[in-house]
């Protein structure tokens, strides 16, 4: 199992466990973790589970695609630390991940 | 207001159909065809420029896996297949239009009047709206709703009005550019905002943006929005922030442009019973809390559902049968198999 810690924009934090091979966004939602909305269901086609990948696992979670880049221009407040969740395959590298969920989806 | 059942007032442009199909997705097109098996003519309106609805718009080139019979198939293909194969149909298609209103006549019909002013009169409505009209983000900025449609715009419908104001566009795909490149020779200015400094539209449009920053006519930001300023609906002002902090523009109109999210709109307004925003049907003729008013695919609801083109293509052709009773009311639907109905290929011109 890897387990991911959600953080909320309040400082609320929400432990799930994954099988690795899901992806994040599945993750947060077979957990119902609030503010991940993936309204596309997964096709890095609408930038509505956009997260932030704390400082300390942005190297083992790699950098966007071109696809992602450009998907995440439909974004609200678009960090370094931005990424589409549909789009982070959870590896048993991934054990103890901590992100955070943004304000808003939009 | 009133009508004459006989002779109701029909404006020229009115179109009298027996079907106004709402929505060309994978759905709303395989709705063509079992109606076009039973006789049943239609109509079909989309909000998109083009049909396909979701599959041609946010994945054209994704794979589909679970379609009977085709291992694999892109949205596209999907599209492209199910226009060859609804054809022999002849369906009619008003691409680039939303259907706003949805009254019914004294005579049974429907009178749906969309957004560019066509007018048609039916006798059943099928919504295949799927996840609802494709409308444009509103960025999530504090007090943005009343600055809408005034001064900010997410469509330019008059150039005019944009003459000798600062204009503020945010994005980078080919609406921004398009709209930065056009506004630029009659705005008082033009400033062009994206979060990085690449850029999703065409090449060539980029070129000729960053020209006309090399010459001063279109300033580049790169940054991002996070608080607009004015009074009533006149936009005065926005923050932008970048790499080097905040910066105050002065603005009269801001022009977002970050695609598209799919809203229920105007369907939410006729009268139909709703399960948060969903529209529940029974699972026999797939029709609403209104008689005559089908709802299939993504955007019905039922004991069971399940979110699948699959699922609304069997939607279709129960839905297609309590349609033909409607249209031809008194005439007995015979139940036939296109592989050895004479009739049936006559209709799909192979026989």
């Amino acid at each position: 199992m890897v387990k991911i810690t959600f953080i909320q924009p309040d400082g609320s934090e929400q432990v799930v466990n994954a099988d690795p091979g899901v992806t994040l966004m599945e993750s947060a939602k077979m957990n119902d973790v609030p503010g991940i909305e993936a309204e596309c269901g997964g096709a890095c086609a609408c930038a509505t589970c956009h997260v932030y990948v704390d400082d300390a696992w942005r190297e083992k979670t790699g950098t966007p695609s071109t696809m992602e880049e450009d998907m995440l221009d439909f974004a609200f407040d678009v960090r370094e630390q931005s990424r589409l969740s549909c789009q982070i395959k959870l590896t048993p590298d991934l054990d103890g991940l901590v992100v955070r969920v943004p304000a808003k989806q939009f | 207001m009133s009508l004459d059942v006989s002779t109701p007032s029909v404006a020229t442009s009115t179109i009298e159909t027996d079907a106004v199909i709402i929505g060309a997705g994978p759905v709303g097109l395989f709705a063509v065809f079992e109606l076009g098996l039973v006789d049943v003519k239609a109509h079909v309106v989309d909000i998109l420029d083009k049909p396909g609805g979701q599959c041609a718009e946010l994945y054209p080139e994704k794979p589909i896996y679970d379609i009977p019979g085709l291992p694999i198939v892109t949205g596209q293909e999907l599209t492209n297949q199910l226009l060859k194969q609804i054809e022999p149909f002849g369906p009619v298609f008003h691409f680039g239009e939303r259907i706003d209103t949805l009254e019914r006549l004294p005579d049974e019909r429907f009178r749906l009047k969309t957004d560019a002013g066509t007018e048609f009169i039916t006798k059943v409505v099928v919504i295949a709206a799927g996840g609802g009209s494709f409308t444009p983000k509103r960025p999530p900025l504090q007090g943005i709703e009343g600055y809408e449609g005034t001064s900010v715009l997410y469509s330019v419908r008059r150039m005019e009005a944009l003459r000798g104001k600062s204009v503020l566009i945010v994005g980078g795909g080919d609406s921004a550019l398009d709209w930065t490149l056009n506004l630029q020779p009659i705005a008082k200015s033009i400033t062009l905002l994206h979060r990085r400094d690449e850029f999703r539209a065409a090449p060539h449009s980029v070129a000729k943006m960053r020209e006309m920053v090399e010459t001063g006519d279109v300033r580049l930001m790169i940054g991002q929005v996070t608080a607009l300023h004015g009074e009533g609906d006149k936009l005065q002002g926005a923050t932008v922030k970048t790499k080097d902090g905040e910066e105050r523009l002065d603005v009269d109109v801001m022009l977002p442009f970050f695609g598209l999210t799919m809203k229920l709109g105007p369907v939410a307004d006729w009268g139909l019973q709703l399960h948060e925003n969903l529209i529940p049907v029974d699972t026999e003729k797939f029709e609403t809390s209104e008689k005559g008013i089908f709802a299939v695919g993504d955007i019905n609801t039922y004991p069971g559902k399940l979110k699948l083109i699959l699922s609304g293509f069997h939607e279709v052709a129960l839905m297609a049968q309590q349609a033909a009773k409607y249209v031809y009311p008194g005439k007995k639907v015979l139940f036939q198999y296109t592989t050895s109905s004479s009739s049936l290929q006559k209709k799909l011109g192979v026989s």
